[in-house]
């Protein structure tokens, strides 16, 4: 493996495969080794990336794998997908409308196809089909343009009347008459994937080729000397780069404070929950416009679902009962079944929701210095695109083509500005 | 969560309507530069602990709060009458 030399892990690369899942398992599992090294901070990387989460660590990998940047060093306060990527509902899709999220998140889904052989990684991405369904004709005709859209980028969608949707989700409540069921906009190649699995996988990738994950270690300060990134202080030491990446999802605000930067952002909070295991019952990724709600099975059973923010700015990554009490009547409402399934647990992610409600990628003002942030409650369909383009543009200085719209700019120039939603640009709007 | 609505009372925040940092008590003159709007609209401070937020108690009395709320415990740590804060402004 050439790649090994470059990367000068001095370690065994672990290689997965059928025959080895099978070897392992009759010889109690007893060959596996470490999935990455737990190396000290060096003095010195060409390319610091702050923030071990998704897309933090996917930057690390596609600046080793694409770009040959293998002196790297990614720092995370916590642990490895500790954030966002591990507190999320693990939907990954490509039907987006307005132009700049529509060919980032088709360059996403096409990444996500390959990344399994990509990363020899099991993260478990399932094709099972993403339909949303819609309960007016207002709706009806927003997704069908949507629809379009996504064909004329070169995506798949299927619009689906009321007869349609019956046949394939027949456990829905289809006669009611608050919420009525229109039809649905399909998409078979929207699905699921193992969040935790996803962050392992790059993480792994991006080791293999000699990145090194510092963990527990926090980002104190930004080191700039006249207009140029020079590193960064830590709570362990000072590191010096010629280039420092910031992915810091929910946090994001805080750390681009230490360079001073103020964003168009605010940190709210997104709870997500899961049932006990019952037996298959949803093959596919349901959303429900009326309530804002989306529901997919995990494969071990649970009843995975999230609605909307709890609409307010917090850090507590925890939400609060009425916007449970919300999404859990939007479940019941759709699918009376689900009324005896009992929640097993809920949680809630920090959310960098930017003013439009699309992200950014970009430079900053300052010499070195990147950004990615503005993710809202959409980052994890995204995760193989950020890395993706972000290492594009940290490794050339261009945005790549899939993220040229992602600009920081648009929120002063008004210029771009990428409102899927159509609320307008505004702070709680999203 | 409730809030201390000043004219109701403590409610529940199912009664009140978030707007945001309470950077409306701060709005620039219309002929401010481009810099100081954009400033306005978008750009915020959002650093975790307390903030002074604006919620607009729209099933109660109708009155706009500041409400000083610590964003990392999501402790409520008082609210005023919006009018009553831009009035001692003034």
């Amino acid at each position: 493996m050439g790649w090994l030399k470059s990367g000068g892990t001095g370690g065994q690369v672990m290689r997965f495969s059928g025959l080895r899942v099978l070897k392992e398992g009759l010889t109690g599992n007893k060959g596996w080794s470490p999935h990455w090294r737990d190396p000290e901070p060096k003095a010195e990387y060409d390319v610091i990336i702050i923030g071990g989460g998704g897309h933090g660590l996917a930057t690390a990998f596609y600046l080793a794998s694409q770009h040959g940047i293998t002196n790297v060093a990614v720092l995370e306060k916590g642990y490895l997908g500790g954030g966002n990527v591990g507190r999320n509902t693990t939907i990954v899709r490509a039907n987006y409308g307005l132009p700049g999220n529509s060919e980032f998140y088709s360059h996403s889904l096409k990444l996500w196809e390959g990344l399994e052989q990509e990363l020899n990684y099991n993260v478990m991405h399932s094709q099972r089909g993403v339909i949303n369904l819609f309960n007016s004709d207002g709706s009806r005709d927003a997704a069908a343009r949507r629809g379009n859209a996504v064909i004329g980028q070169g995506d798949d969608a299927v619009l689906m009347g009321n007869a349609d949707v019956r046949k394939m989700l027949p456990y829905l409540d289809f006669d009611q008459t608050r919420f009525p069921i229109y039809g649905g906009l399909y998409q078979p190649r929207g699905g699921t994937a193992r969040h935790d699995a996803v962050a392992w996988g790059f993480a792994r990738g991006a080791d293999q080729r000699g990145v090194d994950l510092i963990q527990q270690c926090e980002v104190t300060g930004i080191d700039i000397v006249d207009g140029v990134v020079k590193g960064v202080q830590t709570t362990r030491g000072a590191i010096r780069a010629k280039k420092v990446g910031i992915v810091a999802a929910g946090r994001s605000s805080q750390v681009a404070a230490m360079a001073g930067m103020r964003l168009p952002v605010e940190s709210h909070v997104l709870q997500a929950f899961v049932t006990e295991g019952v037996k298959p019952v949803i093959d596919h990724v349901i959303t429900y416009e009326a309530g804002h709600f989306y529901i997919s099975q995990s494969d071990k059973g649970g009843l995975v679902f999230g609605g909307s923010l709890d609409l307010y700015s917090s850090y507590a990554s925890r939400g609060n009962l009425p916007m449970a009490e919300h999404v859990i009547e939007s479940a019941v409402t759709l699918m009376p079944s689900i009324a005896k399934a009992k929640v097993l647990r809920s949680w809630g992610g920090i959310m960098d929701m930017s003013s439009d409600g699309s992200p950014i990628i970009d430079k900053t003002h300052i010499d070195g210095l990147y950004i990615n942030c503005g993710w809202c409650y959409g980052g994890f369909k995204a995760t193989p695109a950020s890395g993706n383009t972000f290492a594009h543009l940290m490794a050339t200085g261009n945005p790549h083509t899939a993220a040229v719209r992602h600009r920081m700019d648009r929120f002063s120039t008004g210029v771009g500005l990428m409102d899927e939603e159509a609320t307008g640009s505004q702070h709680n709007l999203h | 969560m409730r809030l201390p609505c000043p004219i109701c009372g403590e409610r529940d925040i199912r009664e009140f309507y978030y707007q945001g940092a309470a950077v409306a008590l701060d709005r620039p003159d219309p002929e401010a530069s481009a810099d100081a709007w954009q400033d306005y609209v978008y750009l915020r401070d959002n650093r975790p602990g307390p903030l002074r937020e604006m919620w607009h108690h729209d099933s109660g009395c109708s009155a706009w709060l500041v409400v000083t709320r610590n964003t990392l415990t999501h402790e409520v740590l008082g609210a005023e009458l919006a009018i009553d804060v831009k009035g001692a402004r003034a």
